[in-house]
């Protein structure tokens, strides 16, 4: 297999996956939006997680960025897989940033509010599985030599 | 045409999660009713009038679904207790039972509150169930808790066995909940301002008071 076609599978893998997260994302973002993180009934498991003050950054809630990024990955590798060489430049501090507001909120939930989310933590596995993808990916240099 | 490829996919996926998104939004926006006149609070009843705290002739009333078992209604209780210090003779509060099935214990909380309402006791259990909520809502034996905490505000211990059994009880927090459900409640805590619900969103101090301020604007203030 070329370089270049193991790229392209790459990247539509980790487009799939930035689609999986987007749906988890956007779930959470309704439940935001919808007021149900204030009150038990929907997800008992996360009120407690996306009630508190963490789960909202000057207003918005963190969902709802996290769908953004997520987003973002997905429109990046998918320029990325038809071959559009500076989409790729975007992707490292895009899932950069994302692995480490991950690594944040796992540590607000397991030492702040002592309570997790399973949906926090869904998302939290699809950003280290994009990281570990983006790792995989092959060196920039080699793709001068495609 | 596989250079526009790339966008017609983009632009795809935008369109299918903002449509996805709206469609999940509307389905899980609370489509509360109204509370109608013929439902409308009465406080005649003893079931009723036991669970009121605040002036019964006030011109407001707030009604709140609460499960024992649910944090944000344990929260919402000091709010309502400072509310009642704002508003004085002006806000009732009626509580009316809402168990959730995902709560292990809430309709044995809900049928002890009752049980110590028979004895004249309903606000002092509800004070001490919100307040031990942490403690009886993981315990395997909730019920044993629940019978300390009626010895130690001072219940008759063994007619409070016999009421949390008995059907009067049920029946009262079966009424409740069948009313939240003919209302189209399914969360808690929900909040009704003089029978208008008031929007999972503004479910916070801000909201409840800017809703009780506007029924006040309405009527004639006691």
């Amino acid at each position: 297999m070329t370089v270049s076609r193991f790229r392209t599978i790459l990247y539509t893998v980790v487009a799939i996956v930035a689609v999986g997260g987007l749906a988890d994302a956007t779930y959470l973002s309704v439940q935001a939006l919808t007021g149900e993180t204030l009150s038990c009934g929907g997800s008992p498991d996360c009120f407690k997680v996306l009630g508190s003050s963490y789960a909202k950054v000057g207003g918005v809630p963190v969902a709802l960025l996290g769908a953004f990024a997520y987003f973002c990955v997905f429109t990046f590798a998918i320029f990325a897989a038809f071959g559009y060489a500076r989409a790729r430049t975007f992707l490292i501090p895009t899932i950069g940033a994302m692995f480490l507001a991950t690594l944040w909120f796992l540590y607000v939930q397991a030492f702040v509010l002592h309570a997790y989310c399973r949906y926090c933590l869904l998302s939290a596995a699809m950003t280290f599985l994009l990281a570990g993808l983006l790792i995989a990916a092959p060196p920039s240099q080699r793709q001068s030599g495609e | 045409m596989k250079r526009y490829l790339p966008f017609v996919i983009v632009v795809g996926v935008a369109l299918a999660t903002f449509g996805s998104g709206a469609m999940l939004y509307r389905a899980k926006h609370e489509q509360l009713q109204a509370i109608p006149q013929d439902k409308a609070l009465s406080g005649n009843s003893d079931a009723e009038s036991m669970r009121i705290r605040g002036n019964p002739d006030a011109p407001v009333t707030l009604e709140e679904f609460g499960d024992f078992q649910c944090p944000p209604c344990r929260s919402f209780v000091a709010f309502t207790e400072q509310l009642l210090k704002e508003y004085d003779s002006r806000l009732r509060i009626v509580f009316r039972h809402f168990p959730l099935s995902a709560h292990e214990h809430a309709l044995e909380a809900s049928l002890a509150a009752e049980a110590a309402g028979l004895q004249g006791h309903f606000w002092e259990m509800y004070d001490v169930l919100y307040r031990e909520q942490a403690a009886w809502s993981k315990a395997p034996n909730a019920r044993e808790l629940f019978e300390s905490y009626a010895g130690t505000i001072g219940l008759n211990v063994d007619q409070f066995k016999k009421d949390m059994d008995g059907e009067q009880a049920k029946a009262r927090v079966d009424a409740d909940k069948e009313r939240g459900e003919s209302l189209g409640i399914n969360m808690t805590p929900t909040i009704y301002i003089n029978g208008q619900p008031i929007d999972p969103k503004n479910k916070n101090p801000e909201g409840v008071r800017a809703a009780i301020n506007a029924a006040l604007a309405g009527k004639p203030q006691a």
